[in-house]
């Protein structure tokens, strides 16, 4: 059985890396007894895969993981009984807030996903950041220069950019964007939209609030694509 | 009560790996911050991934925690990048369990594991911002404290360090606590430090420098003498008789990011009795006690259901040689909560054919390389150094590591060791070579690395008298090594670097006129020695120049029998004498057996303490005496002599 859990990734932990954070996971569902499904050969992994990586230092509300379940000799799994053990083993500040069952086959997390929202809180004062907010939607193309294996890489990256506006609430007393960044065929980082146009601004806190995956004309969060069957009275009990 | 992290989190965005000043690790303890309690901030004066997986901080975080009175948390010396910001901004050390700054706990404790790293002791203590030295320390600074091998010579550290601890500290560290804490709620009654400290250094293991005066005889060697009736002339190491009684850690901690040995660490037995005479381990942690296999077992399916870990090690120094070694692997395996998914590692293989039998079994069908460590060239080189093997147990161990599917093998071996001449250290590429050799005869890929290290005396050992080899030598004979394997496919060699053997030796041996050095090697930027890139010996030299200190006096003459030692105040458990006898014997090239198995020759570890070895059996493990065929007969033709160059003595 395959299960889609959301978590949040708030607090200290904000500093442990992507990389890490797999590594946690796969201690805690064993400290957690959920039974694993494991690859084959001389060194078998468990089957989880992680969805769109979130860079190290930034906090979110909606994390996503895949997980094989092993229920070959079981018959019943109680996907609520495993999300609160989970809860219960994870570290402070990574808190399951939504499950799915997966049905049939179903695309990764990495491929599904077309966009994220983002809380980014910067240094900046209003004026200039009204000013570069009003400069990028107006831009017909923003400009991105990056180095990749030594070589420079020149994109237009407009449009991935689908919403830039400044939040009414501020955090930590500073100025916070809301912004949302397409990610395919590859993930638009904030760092990188916010040093896309001079003068560039620059980062104090970073949130990601939501996934998105459209579906048609539909936006969807990955725990409602066709396929999955959410787990909706979970909400209130975690 | 306080915490310092909403001060340090924005720094966290700008420096390498923030995840090691987070805490958060699975088994992190969050004391109450009682003021009436003992607070212990148990130090590791290295990075994060080095310090964390120490067990024995972890064993008296537990201990110390568990204690109505105390508290316990830890700290790691922060990395060259938040160091810097930290002393821009003005914050000081702090715990990672709850980022507490360093100055609001009762003792700062140390664990030394490595010469290198006491610039970073002192950088801590800076961190912390209290006085360096002891002297300078008053009641409300927190008392600076040391445990960990390196204590067997505390005196190059002596001006810092209010107290040292020697031994084994899960029982001694409740002592320590239940004083400090009479002391600490009686304040007014028994104001001084002064008072405290003397206190401190009546309890057993427990040394405190400033208790004593220091004089030098009439060769300048340094002599100490208590200050008062009741603190003792020769301080004993604490000394654990049954290693059943403290099955920690109970909670091993698992951390959040990329340590070493990351890993479920269970210690099957402590102490050795090998007797390799370099060895400074197995001379200072004896006598061995073994942990009941029940006991083992059940530490491993605790250890994995608390931790999730799918590795355990059987740690131990050298645990081939544990009674019950097949039935440990084997529980391992059976663990239900393993699923079969548990791998299991033994960190210090024997060279043996029986010993690659267990390994090919633990790593099922991984070939991760394997590694031995015949230590020297030439029998009659492992005849001095007392490691009992032969040419025969190591191409056995080669020849079934490489049947079993095995393509590269690791050998480690120690250069510049007592009497070594040139055929030894040539003798190391010839065994590279023929177990290359043997190795081609299984895989076209056979490989062996080759890695050698310079010899550096250690305290409470037989060569604590010898004089090291030079910079110099060691890389002579580097280049020697290099010449003999640069034309042979498949024999990689390694070294380490004797510019950092060399100082590792002038502290190792030191007296307590080398702690102006180490403090002025920290002022001038010296700090992280132990990390290749930011060692620098030109920094050791200069200042050794400043202060008038010469590495010759330290590092490479030969000592003798007469001369005070600066670690003669201390007993580790093993008669001088004793270590003297086998010093003329690692001489003569005669071999001392394993007194597991055979009868005592009362080098004091037991008899001087009424204890006894704990073993489950009472005969060698399979494979022959020792386990590793060995014949105490054999020995070479032309007996090498050492030749002493100051205050001789007839050898």
């Amino acid at each position: 059985m395959a299960l889609r859990l959301r978590s949040t990734k708030t607090g200290k932990i904000r500093f442990a890396s992507h990389r890490d954070i797999a590594k946690v996971w796969e201690r805690t569902l064993r400290v957690s007894r959920v039974p694993l499904v494991y690859s084959q050969g001389f060194s078998p992994r468990p089957k989880i895969s992680y969805g769109l990586a979130l860079p190290t230092g930034a906090e979110s509300d909606c994390e996503y993981i895949d997980i094989q379940v092993d229920d070959s000799d079981r018959e019943l799994i109680i996907v609520g009984d495993i999300c609160s053990s989970l809860n219960s083993n994870l570290p402070p500040g990574i808190k399951i807030n939504g499950a799915s069952i997966m049905n049939g086959k179903f695309p990764s997390l990495q491929q599904t996903v077309t966009s994220c929202v983002w809380d980014i809180t910067v240094n900046e004062d209003d004026t200039k950041v009204d000013s570069w907010i009003d400069r990028i939607n107006s831009a017909n193309e923003i400009v991105l220069r990056r180095e990749r294996k030594g070589k420079e890489i020149v994109d237009d990256i407009k449009p991935q950019v689908y919403l830039v506006r400044k939040n009414y609430e501020r955090i930590d007393g500073r100025v916070t964007l809301q912004a949302e960044l397409g990610t395919q065929p590859r993930s638009l980082r904030p760092s990188e939209l916010l040093r896309s146009l001079e003068p560039y601004l620059s980062e104090y806190k970073l949130r990601r609030k939501k996934q998105i995956v459209e579906e048609g004309a539909r936006r969807l969060d990955p725990l409602e694509v066709a396929g999955a069957t959410p787990m909706r009275s979970l909400v209130g009990a975690l | 009560m306080t915490s310092i992290w909403p001060e340090i989190e924005h720094l966290l965005l700008h420096v390498e790996k923030p995840a090691r000043y987070i805490g958060l690790e699975r088994g992190a303890i969050q004391p109450p911050h009682d003021p009436r309690n003992v607070a212990w901030l148990l130090t590791y004066p290295d990075a994060y991934e080095v310090g964390f997986p120490n067990q024995g901080l972890q064993i008296l975080y537990e201990i110390i925690n568990e204690l109505p009175i105390g508290e316990a948390e830890r700290a790691y010396a922060p990395w060259i990048d938040l160091e810097k910001t930290m002393r821009e901004k003005r914050i000081p050390l702090f715990s990672v369990d709850t980022h507490r700054p360093a100055n609001e706990f009762d003792i700062l404790a140390f664990n030394l594991s490595s010469e290198l790293v006491y610039t970073n002791l002192l950088n801590c203590i800076d961190l912390a911002g209290a006085p360096l030295r002891s002297v300078e320390r008053g009641n409300d600074d927190p008392l600076i404290a040391a445990g960990g091998h390196c204590t067997y010579n505390p005196e190059p550290l002596a001006d810092f360090v209010d107290f040292f601890v020697l031994g084994d500290g899960e029982e001694v560290v409740s002592e320590l606590t239940y004083v400090i804490h009479q002391w600490k709620t009686s304040e007014s009654t028994h104001p001084s430090r002064d008072f405290l400290l003397r206190e401190l250094s009546k309890i057993e293991g427990v040394y405190v420098p400033q208790m004593y005066n220091l004089s030098r005889d009439q060769n300048g060697f340094q002599l100490l003498e208590p200050k008062y009736d009741d603190v003792p002339k020769l301080v004993e190491k604490r000394t654990i008789t049954s290693l059943e009684d403290w099955p920690y850690p109970k909670n091993q901690l698992v951390p959040i990011t990329e340590v070493v040995h990351d890993r479920l660490n269970v210690e099957v037995f402590r102490g050795c009795t090998r007797g390799c005479r370099f060895c400074q381990a197995g001379m200072i942690t004896r006598p061995v006690r073994e942990r009941s296999v029940d006991q083992v077992r059940t530490m491993v399916s605790e250890g994995l259901r608390r931790t999730g870990y799918d590795q355990v090690a059987l740690t131990s120094l050298s645990t081939a040689d544990y009674s019950h070694i097949e039935k440990a692997v084997a529980a391992v395996g059976d663990d239900p909560l393993s699923c079969g998914q548990t791998g299991v590692s033994l960190p210090s293989l024997r060279v043996d054919a029986f010993t690659v039998g267990i390994a090919a079994t633990l790593q099922g069908g991984k070939r991760s390389g394997l590694t031995f460590a015949p230590e020297a060239g030439t029998w009659r080189m492992r005849q001095v150094i007392n490691k009992l093997i032969t040419e025969e147990d190591l191409y056995g161990a080669v020849e079934s590591a490489f049947s079993q599917g095995w393509r590269r093998v690791k050998l480690y071996f120690l250069i510049g060791l007592p009497t070594e001449t040139d055929e030894d250290t040539l003798g190391i590429a010839d065994l590279a070579k023929n177990c290359v050799e043997i190795g081609k005869r299984y895989t076209k890929q056979a490989s062996v690395t080759v890695s050698v290290g310079g010899f550096v005396p250690k305290p409470f050992t037989p060569f604590q008298w010898f004089g090291q080899n030079t910079i110099e030598e060691l890389q002579r004979k580097i280049n020697l090594l290099k010449d003999a394997t640069s034309r042979s496919r498949g024999v990689q060699l390694k070294w380490h670097d004797p510019k950092a053997t060399l100082i590792e030796g002038v502290l190792s041996r030191g007296d307590r006129a080398l702690s102006p050095l180490i403090e002025e090697v920290w002022r001038s930027g010296g700090i992280f020695q132990e990390w290749s890139e930011h060692f620098d010996l030109d920094r050791w030299l200069s200042s050794m120049d400043k202060l008038n200190l010469s590495v010759e006096d330290y590092a490479y003459r030969h000592r003798d029998k007469s001369e005070p030692l600066p670690w003669d105040h201390l007993d580790a458990g093993l008669y001088k004498d004793f270590l003297w006898q086998e010093w003329r014997d690692a001489l003569e090239e005669v071999g001392l057996e394993d007194c597991r198995w055979t009868p005592c020759y009362d080098c004091g570890a037991c008899t001087g303490y009424g204890l006894d070895h704990v073993v489950g059996s009472t005969s060698p493990p399979v494979g022959g005496s020792q386990g590793t065929w060995q014949d105490l007969t054999k020995g070479s033709e032309v007996p090498q002599l050492l030749t002493i160059r100051k205050k001789s003595e007839t050898v």
